[in-house]
């Protein structure tokens, strides 16, 4: 368990702390694997009335629907573009399944508590509250994300706060 | 002993609360004047039968109370006595108390020994024909306190002796007495009875439990000295022999000091003839011998004390067993819910089959689309067999309410008649469990606010009883629940009033409907008092809420003085749904079938333009608004004027519309898919499915489209139309 | 070869404790919830010996009883009664219907299988 209380690395179960690292825009960010389900190329959406543009649509993911939302437009990275290497990231938060598109996947890696520094206040697209801490290998830096508490916020409008 | 049957101990839990269900259920129906004796044996039935269970299982608070109650129903059915409206009473608070002690074993719950105590008053004095108010709180003040105490001296003999009483009696003061310790009987002169009883309770509670049955002046106590530990070692080696060839039970024999001739009463069992004969009949070969007797008796013994240890397994497998007898099995929902979804997509598959084998030639492929034809049909029908494992018809929703109804009305002084209707409706297990909390809050609501006093009632001209209706029918694909009460209707002005109070946008002017939706803002209540039943403002918005999240919609029709009706509409999940593929822009929606009534081309001058409020169409003589989908939903047009694309007539709620399409697609039948399960609700979309080309449709929410124009079928809007043209 | 007992009462968690302890004494059981069901399953499978419960719904014990007596396969089998009270009443309809003996409710499964026991072995 961490004992430095301004980073938060640790995860709630206590397991590993093996990070997803992808790409969105010119930035390099981490997520707990955990949350990670699986990892798929872009494919055709089928759009929503009415809904915001960073949210993309519905697909079929082996007969669940679940919806894709694209970061790039929500954080306003780079400029969204949606080709073979596209990919999209397939969370399971809290039993609920998303896609999340982005541009490019690295790879996976395990961040030991000293790496891990804490995050700025500011100077990042993401609010600081979602934020874990800023991970430091070698010459790469990832962005750590609480990705289940981006996906579950209200700005997000992923849930239906009122059914939830 | 040796079988452990504390292992059946739950299916009696689950047994007896099905069986006070059903006494609860049938007490509610029975008519008080003239009772039908097939209903009184059948409530009789049930309390004989907890009373059996709970007497094997050890339970005796419970089959203390089934006893009392059970020999009341037996009188009453037998027309020995006639039924009240207080024993009804009596009997649900019995019932009430069975439940709650039934709790206590199973989940180690309360119970308040106040009211199990006052309950058995009221059903004694029921037996003795004396009427008891209700809510009388008359326990023995003596009684009350010391029952509390458990005063553990050494245990006291005392010898009571009774005045002349029926038999009756004297059995169930014996029942009574004998949970305080044991007790024997002895005759005295004069066709009298004495009870012997060897207690650590205390003199006042024996008083106490006697003058349940008599008058406590004409009892006789002494206490009689202890026996000598010779004696008492004797009683106690005679008590064992006894039970051990005794009936599993409660009594000793008549005469502890001289034992009787061991007569098979004792035993609990008995035969009409010799056994020898019987089993001579039956041509059961004879093992005579006692030592052969004896060595089965052991190896019996034996053989249970090694059954009991592989209890599990056992259970297990005897389970399995005594249901597929009773013709159900538990199956876990997950299982359930991972079946549906395969079915679905064999659906999809086979849709995608169907869809390839269109464009071949019919000659060149007959028996291959003919295969492919057989295959639809016996997906259909397996599709149709896997949706209703689910499905549970609405009478599990509804059978809570009579009850309900019955004591809230009885609360607040109102009479109310319930009925119901549908109750056969089927709905997805998981629907059920969702709308039983919305719908309970409606029906609180039309007592509570909803119907009048009797005296009111009587003033305006109507029955003294007011009507609740509960109904629930498939329409399209979907189920429609009805609340409907004939009390008061709802106030437009105090609702009106309060809105604006609240700062919520309202005119005057608004039409009925829309002010009765005001009633779903968060924290409206107009209620003058808040009652504790509802009212509290929580209540409405609550409600609201729960039916959208499954996917569902309320709507309220009221007329002040003549009632207030809830419909409350939720589309079937996981449904297969008859649908019609439209394209609007680059994406395909799915149209339920249900709601379609025809597809046109309209002709330019059937089209009208209302200034300000868009375009309404004429078709067979009533003009209907026209839609645009695209403007719905921000789509990108293909085709902007309806005499190029097409309108789908739809109909839903006795309104009609034309929904503006670029085309029509097709027709299949596709698999509902819920939205909510990974994203949210989407206004206008009722769910999503999975086309036969691995894309993604959403199903579009007629009633919520339509509803979305409603001003276009404002009666002054059509004849303004009417007055130009004409 | 094991002998075969009919138990026929309503009751499911009084019908399993009785099934439990007889297959443990080395019996096979047949389940029946109620009359109409009993006298199906009798016909059925022929058994050794019926225990029957008094009071069930569709058709009663002692229905059960003359039915079977009816039958020519069932007219010396043992049947026992199960039933909540030795009453004097209760024995003369039992011995009227046809019915071997009794046995009180509730029992201890022990005694059950005594009973059963020396009747059939």
């Amino acid at each position: 368990m961490s004992t430095q209380a301004t980073t938060r690395t640790d995860n709630h179960d206590g397991s590993g702390s093996e990070y997803l690292a992808f790409t969105l825009g010119s930035e390099e960010y981490g997520i707990d694997i955990l949350k990670v389900q699986e990892i798929r190329g872009y494919e055709a959406v089928t759009r929503i009335a009415n809904a915001p543009e960073f949210i993309k649509g519905v697909i079929n993911l082996r007969g669940i629907i679940i919806p894709v939302v694209d970061m790039r437009i929500k954080f306003k990275l780079g400029t969204p573009t949606y080709d073979q290497f596209t990919v999209v990231i397939i969370l399971n938060i809290g039993g609920r399944i998303m896609g999340m598109v982005v541009d490019s996947v690295s790879d996976v890696t395990t961040l030991s508590p000293d790496q891990v520094k804490p995050a700025p206040e500011m100077g990042t697209a993401f609010n600081g509250e979602y934020l874990m801490g800023l991970g430091t290998i070698d010459e790469r830096m990832l962005i750590l994300i609480d990705i289940d508490k981006l996906m579950s916020s209200s700005e997000m409008g992923l849930i239906d706060r009122m059914a939830a | 002993m040796t079988i452990d049957i504390s292992q059946f101990y739950q299916v009696f839990f689950d047994e007896a609360e099905e069986l006070l269900a059903e006494m609860e259920r049938l007490l509610l129906a029975v008519d008080i004047a003239a009772p039908d004796p097939e209903d009184l044996n059948a409530v009789f039935r049930t309390a004989h039968s907890v009373k059996g269970g709970a007497s094997t299982f050890g339970l005796n608070d419970m089959s203390e109370v089934t006893h009392v109650l059970e020999s009341l129903l037996d009188r009453l059915r037998k027309g020995e006595m006639a039924l009240t409206g207080q024993h009804v009473d009596a009997f649900l608070a019995a019932k009430d108390i069975l439940k709650m002690q039934l709790d206590g074993h199973r989940n180690g719950a309360d119970v308040d020994q106040d009211a199990v105590a006052n309950v058995r008053m009221m059903l004694h004095d029921l037996s003795e024909g004396t009427v008891v108010p209700a809510h009388q709180p008359t326990v023995p003040s003596f009684l009350h306190a010391e029952q509390k105490q458990q005063v553990s001296e050494g245990a006291r003999r005392f010898k009571i002796e009774l005045p002349d009483l029926p038999k009756r009696d004297v059995d169930a003061l014996v029942d009574e007495l004998g949970l305080l310790g044991r007790v024997s009987v002895t005759p005295l002169a004069g066709g009298r009875t004495a009870l012997i009883i060897m207690t650590h309770e205390r003199l006042d509670d024996i008083v106490a439990i006697c003058s349940f049955v008599l008058d406590p002046d004409a009892l006789k106590i002494f206490e009689a000295p202890p026996l000598t530990p010779e004696q008492r070692a004797k009683e106690a080696q005679e008590r064992a022999r006894i039970e051990d060839e005794q009936g599993y039970g409660f009594f000793d024999p008549s005469d502890a000091a001289a034992p009787a001739a061991q007569s098979e009463e004792e035993q609990g069992y008995g035969f009409f003839q010799p056994i020898e004969q019987i089993r001579r009949e039956a041509g059961i070969v004879a093992e005579t011998t006692e030592v052969q007797e004896q060595q089965a008796a052991r190896e019996a013994q034996e053989l249970l004390d090694a059954a009991s240890e592989k209890k599990a397994a056992k259970k297990a497998a005897d389970a399995a067993h005594a249901q597929a007898e009773s013709g159900s099995i538990r199956v876990s929902i997950e299982k359930v819910d991972q079946l549906i979804n395969l079915v679905g997509e064999l659906v999809i598959t086979q849709a995608m089959i169907e869809q390839r084998s269109d464009g071949l030639d019919p000659m060149l492929h007959q028996r291959l689309l003919q295969s492919v034809g057989q295959l639809t049909r016996n997906t259909r029908d397996l599709q149709e067999a896997v949706m209703s494992i689910r499905m549970m018809p609405m009478d599990f929703v509804f059978s809570r309410f009579p009850r309900m109804v019955r004591d809230l009305a009885g609360k607040l002084g109102k009479k109310v008649d319930f009925i119901t209707n549908g109750a056969a409706t089927e709905l997805d297990k998981g629907l059920i469990e969702r709308i039983v909390d919305p719908l309970t809050h409606l029906v609180r609501n039309s007592i509570d606010h909803g119907i009048e006093l009797p005296a009111a009632r009587s003033a305006a001209g109507k029955t003294e009883s007011g009507r609740l209706f509960l109904s629930a029918a498939h329409q399209g694909g979907n189920i429609v629940i009805e609340v409907a009460d004939d009390g008061g209707g709802l106030n437009r002005e105090k609702i009106l009033a309060k809105a604006k109070a609240n700062g919520l946008a309202v005119s005057d002017d608004m039409p009925d409907a829309e002010v009765w939706q005001l009633i779903f803002a968060p924290g409206f209540s107009t209620a003058e008092i808040v009652t504790d039943v509802s009212g509290r403002g929580v209540g409405m918005d609550v409600v609201k809420r729960n039916i959208t999240a499954l996917g569902g919609s309320i709507d309220i029709r009221s007329a002040r003085g003549f009632g207030t009706t809830m419909l409350i509409s939720l589309p079937l999940t996981l449904a297969i749904l008859d649908g019609m593929s439209i394209r609007c822009g680059e994406e395909i929606y799915i149209l339920p079938l249900g709601f379609v009534v025809e597809s046109l081309q309209p002709l330019a001058a059937d089209v009208k333009e209302i200034a300000g409020q868009g375009r309404v169409v004429k078709v067979r003589g009533d003009y209907l608004p026209l839609i645009p989908l695209y403007q719905m939903f921000n789509i990108e047009p293909r085709i902007t004027d309806p005499c190029e694309g097409i309108l789908v007539i739809l109909e839903t709620e006795g309104r009609k519309a034309a929904l503006f399409v670029d085309e029509l697609v097709g027709q299949q039948q596709v698999v509902v898919k819920n939205l909510e399960a990974n994203y949210r609700k989407v206004a206008g979309i009722s769910g999503a499915t999975i086309l036969g080309d691995g894309g993604v449709a959403l199903i579009l929410d007629v009633a919520a489209l339509l509803r979305a124009s409603r001003q276009l079928t404002d009666e002054s809007v059509v004849s303004r139309i009417d007055n130009t043209t004409n | 070869m094991a002998k075969t007992i009919l138990a026929v009462d309503d009751s499911s968690s009084l019908r399993q404790m009785v099934a439990f302890s007889l297959k443990a004494a080395g019996y096979q059981v047949v389940e029946a919830v109620d009359g109409q069901d009993g006298l199906d399953k009798a016909k059925l499978q022929s058994v050794d010996l019926v225990l029957t419960d008094q009071n069930m719904p569709k058709m009663d014990g002692l229905t059960l009883i003359k039915a079977l007596r009816g039958l020519p396969a069932y007219q010396k089998t043992p049947i026992l009664m199960l039933t909540t009270e030795s009453s004097e009443e209760m024995k003369n309809k039992g011995r009227a219907a046809g019915a071997n003996g009794w046995l009180v409710k509730p029992f201890d499964p022990q005694r059950l299988i005594e009973v059963v026991k020396k009747v059939i072995g």
